[in-house]
């Protein structure tokens, strides 16, 4: 049964990005591309050739590797609802974290192993905004932890099991706050809007396209298929943590699977709706999500 | 077997002294004794270890007021010899290579002995049994690390790191003059023993005391805002010694708080309080300095004082436990905030040695100068790669273990303490998790500029790798960090004896609470395991993949620039901007901008600079404000020797109606 989130997530994460633009392009009047389409792309790339740049060296290489596999086994760790993750022990969140730092390192110091200014720069921009969300995600897992469970064994999977309605009716303050800080998390994380425009144009403007700018082929693959997974594992996050549970698997399982089109259709929505901020912005806006974390653990000292 | 080591590396030190002017010989002399030393060393260090049973030495007879012979090999001292011999002994190996190329203009005699002289005083420091001799092993390790930073004394900037390093290092020794008498008062005795079977110590002394010991020890472990020293004598000091200093001397200061904790007694919350406060201002602060420096030595020791702000949160988050009796955090804290004690030598001696490569190979330490040296000295890169990465407490490494166990320790306490009692632990998960992701700005920057892209200028265009007497030391350093992170639970099991003299509980308890850390360690080096597994699955999958299908190569992409060159490649100060633009409050960075004018602008410059807050805004003001004082009694020292005999006369008079009426 623990297997269960792990398969889905390898699976059915790309599809996650074929429902955002779906969503995109509903809400602007237009057809839009088929739900499958990120598999079609995957596909295509995996079949062809790659470029390498001169100045890039073995770590260039590397970073598309280190990134998927961190994500792979992030996603080990990631339960869906009540439905247990694969892999969970005390203190998995904190390797959780960790795992999505390391892909995230591996990102950045390939970026720079081009020799690009404007990939220099989104990784710049990178590391910055993951510095703001990072003490957002613990703190705010902090928090529910200490509701949902009082007992010393912090897992993700405990959290999640035991975010209930009963617990949503006499803390659902708290809950409502770190979900907040967790979409703004998710976002960031995941180079969405408003933090950043998976679409945009311009290298200037990017942070995370323009750090994989010279990937190609089966590299590029790898590297979207990574982004999926993290969209997916980090959406995971928010749905465990929005969605009571019954306990009951069969029940809870198609429950969490709605949230995860909930959640992509939000995404889809926020971005038809809102423009990017400006970088500027983008560092208050994190900063907030952690302020959303700090106001629930004072709530939940009140009472 | 402890003191033949110490013989070997004061007599080889001795020798290599009279060498002279035969400096290769010397030099050869030096580091021979000094890696034979501390491998002899190291055997009692690893058995005391393995077996958790102490070694005593001792008393021998020493004829000094207060003071006796007597030295102890305990599980604590052990804990903290290993890396101290450890890295020692292959810092020396690389020594032997990097002092060689000094051999024609200077002699290599001296270093070589005041190397050897800081080892012995190290290992003195943490096996004294006996306040003189600790102070007086203290004393002999300060001065031999002085000598050291100053090996290069022809230049202005070097006299003036060691100046500043020995005025921070002896505010510290006095305050541990204080510290000793103030004890010694209360016991009666100043062998340790005697302190601790004394007993409790009361309430307002103890606090007296471990404030003294905090500033004390703090000052030599770099707590802020007492790191003065570090920024400026780190870089000043040969590479080697520079590893030795930041990867293990400054760890005698942690040992010697942990040490008086042990001597005081049962400690109250706010020690605890105290020691997280200190630990969050030095990690954040630390890391944040770091990553506003540009010259890369410089920026490894502000990394020191980030990584003892976080063994100083384990340690907090330990106290707390201890005094509440909640033996979980006791053993959990303090295992994560030793454990990275030794984390941090292994990575920080890494560090510091693949920065000693870069600077012997490209000549410059500047880290915006560099760039490319992954292609010149590719084994050096890898080796500098995994101790960022190690640093940066990212898994699989030896980091990210003691990380873990840090926060396990504040989740604990934030779930099983009620209202404010959680608030440390809440900062200490805050704080851990942004000076995370600091850490990694920091060392994607250091290493993406310095070795990663195209050479910024002729210095890294003509640098060459290192010799092999480099090299070994840093891969087996780098072996070592890879090999604690994926040994990580029985490194921890190894731990409980040192455990239980440091939370004072029965070796049993500690064993169980010390289960409840390996058995999700055993988890996380399983989940480790596998994506080392996954990767080399992936590297598989894209060779098949690419297989027979066409690899081209081509300049990297310019975003429609045709004409890109090496200088409009990302530099370090522009990969920081944006974060150092955020903390500009805290930072204060000084920029001065010669912008260009007109269309055809011939010059323009850029330069940006970030003083130390501590050393700009306490240090310099209070030493301004003690020479204003002092200059006031200049009227005393006119130069006439009559006068200054009758100084003497009267202070020796002064002295006898004192002796005399105290007589009576």
């Amino acid at each position: 049964m623990s297997i269960i989130p792990l398969i889905l997530t390898v699976t059915l994460a790309p599809l996650m990005l074929g429902v955002i633009n779906r969503t995109k392009a509903v809400i602007g009047g237009r057809q839009g591309q088929p739900l499958a389409q990120p598999y079609y792309n995957l596909w295509k790339l995996l079949g062809k050739g790659a470029v390498y740049s001169h100045t890039a060296s073995w770590v260039f290489r590397a970073g598309p590797i280190v990134t998927l596999a961190s994500v792979l086994v992030a996603a080990a760790l990631m339960p869906l609802g009540s439905c247990p993750s694969l892999v969970s022990f005390s203190g998995d969140l904190v390797l959780f974290a960790y795992l999505l730092g390391l892909g995230r390192f591996f990102t950045v110091t390939a970026a720079m192993d081009t020799g690009s200014a404007f990939e220099g720069m989104g990784g710049s921009r990178e590391v910055f905004f993951s510095t703001l969300a990072e003490p957002a995600l613990l703190l705010g897992l902090a928090a529910v932890a200490k509701k949902a469970i009082g007992t010393p064994l912090v897992s993700l999977t405990e959290i999640h099991a035991h975010v209930t309605a009963s617990l949503w009716a006499h803390s659902g303050l708290i809950l409502v706050f770190v979900a907040v800080a967790f979409v703004i998390v998710f976002l960031a994380e995941n180079s969405r809007i408003p933090v950043d425009d998976p679409n945009t144009h311009l290298e200037l403007t990017m942070i995370h396209e323009v750090m994989v700018l010279d990937h190609s082929g089966p590299d590029f693959a790898f590297i979207l298929y990574g982004a999926a997974l993290k969209l997916w594992v980090l959406a995971a996050l928010i749905v465990g943590m929005v969605i009571p549970n019954t306990g009951y698997f069969i029940v809870d399982l198609p429950i969490s699977l709605v949230g995860m089109l909930a959640v992509s259709v939000m995404v889809g929505v926020i971005e038809s709706v809102m423009a990017r901020l400006r970088l500027l912005r983008v560092s208050q806006l994190l900063v907030s999500a952690t302020a959303m974390t700090a106001l629930a653990l004072v709530l939940e000292y009140r009472g | 077997m402890l003191f033949l080591g110490i013989a070997i590396l004061l007599g080889g030190g001795l020798l290599a002294m009279m060498a002279g002017r035969a400096s290769l010989v010397a030099n050869g002399i030096g580091a021979l004794s000094a890696v034979i030393g501390c491998a002899v060393a190291l055997i009692p260090v690893a058995g005391v270890i393995a077996t958790g049973t102490a070694e005593a030495y001792g008393p021998l007879t020493w004829n000094v007021p207060y003071g006796s012979f007597v030295v102890e090999l305990g599980p604590l001292s052990a804990w903290f010899a290993l890396p101290i011999l450890g890295i020692s002994g292959l810092a020396a190996i690389y020594g032997a290579g990097y002092m060689a190329h000094y051999a024609g203009s200077k002699r290599l005699g001296p270093p070589w002995f005041f190397y050897n002289l800081l080892v012995v005083g190290m290992l003195m420091v943490v096996i004294a049994r006996n306040g003189v001799l600790f102070l007086v092993s203290w004393e002999v390790m300060s001065l031999a690390s002085y000598f050291l930073v100053t090996f290069e004394h022809e230049k202005q900037s070097v006299r003036e790191a060691g100046r500043v390093y020995l005025i921070a290092t002896h505010l510290g020794t006095a305050c541990l003059f204080a510290l000793f008498v103030l004890l010694g008062r209360a016991a009666g005795t100043l062998d340790f023993a005697g302190i601790a079977a004394h007993g409790q110590i009361s309430g307002s002394l103890a606090n007296v005391l471990f404030l003294l010991a905090v500033i004390g020890f703090g000052t030599k472990a770099g707590f802020m805002p007492l790191h003065v020293w570090l920024p400026e004598a780190h870089p000043a000091a040969p590479s080697h010694v520079s590893a030795v200093m930041s990867g293990v001397m400054i760890k005698t200061g942690i040992y010697g708080v942990v040490m008086t904790l042990g001597l005081l007694g049962h400690p109250p919350a706010w020690w605890g309080w105290l020691l997280i406060g200190i630990g969050v201002t030095s990690g954040v602060l630390g890391v944040l300095f770091a990553l506003a420096q540009h010259d890369l030595k410089r920026l490894l020791a502000y990394h020191s004082v980030e990584n003892i702000g976080i063994i100083a949160l384990g340690l907090g988050v330990g106290v707390l436990g201890v005094s509440l009796n909640h033996p979980e955090l006791a053993v959990l804290g303090f295992a994560g905030g030793l454990l990275h004690v030794l984390n941090h030598g292994v990575f920080k001696g890494l560090l510091f040695l693949g920065a000693g490569a870069v600077i012997h190979g490209a000549h410059t330490g500047e880290i915006d100068e560099l760039g490319g040296l992954q292609k010149k000295m590719p084994l050096t890169a890898l080796t500098f790669l995994v101790g960022a990465v190690a640093i940066c407490g990212l898994p699989p490494l030896n980091g990210f273990v003691s990380e873990f166990l840090i926060y396990l320790s504040s989740f604990e306490e934030e779930i099983s303490l009620t209202a404010v009692g959680s608030i440390p632990s809440l900062a200490v998960i805050g704080s851990l998790a942004m000076i995370g992701g600091l850490a990694a700005a920091c060392f994607t920057k250091a290493y993406g500029v310095v070795f990663l892209g195209e050479p910024h200028s002729d210095h890294a265009r003509s640098a060459h790798a290192p010799g092999k007497l480099m090299l070994a030391p840093m891969l087996v350093l780098a072996a070592c960090c890879i090999g604690i992170g994926l040994a990580a639970p029985v490194v921890v099991r190894q731990m409980q004896p040192v455990m239980a003299v440091v939370t004072g509980e029965t070796s049993a308890v500690v064993a169980t609470q010390l289960s409840g850390a390996t058995a999700p360690l055993t988890s996380v080096v399983m989940a480790t395991v596998s994506f080392l597994v996954l990767a080399l699955a992936l590297v598989v999958v894209r060779k098949q993949l690419l297989q027979g299908r066409e690899i081209g190569e081509g300049g990297t992409w310019g975003c429609g620039y045709s004409r890109p060159a090496a200088r409009m490649q990302y530099t370090s100060s522009s990969f920081a901007q944006p974060i150092t633009d955020f903390f500009a409050s805290v930072l204060r960075t000084r920029r001065q901008l010669d912008a260009p004018q007109g269309l055809f602008s011939d010059r323009a410059s850029f330069h940006s600079e970030t003083p130390d807050a501590s050393m700009r805004y306490g240090y310099r003001p209070l030493f301004a404000l003690l020479d204003w004082l002092l200059s006031k009694l200049q009227w005393i020292q006119n130069g006439r020797v009559n006068l200054y005999v009758m100084y003497l006369a009267l202070t020796i008079l002064v002295l006898l109606v004192w002796f005399v009426g105290a007589g009576k």
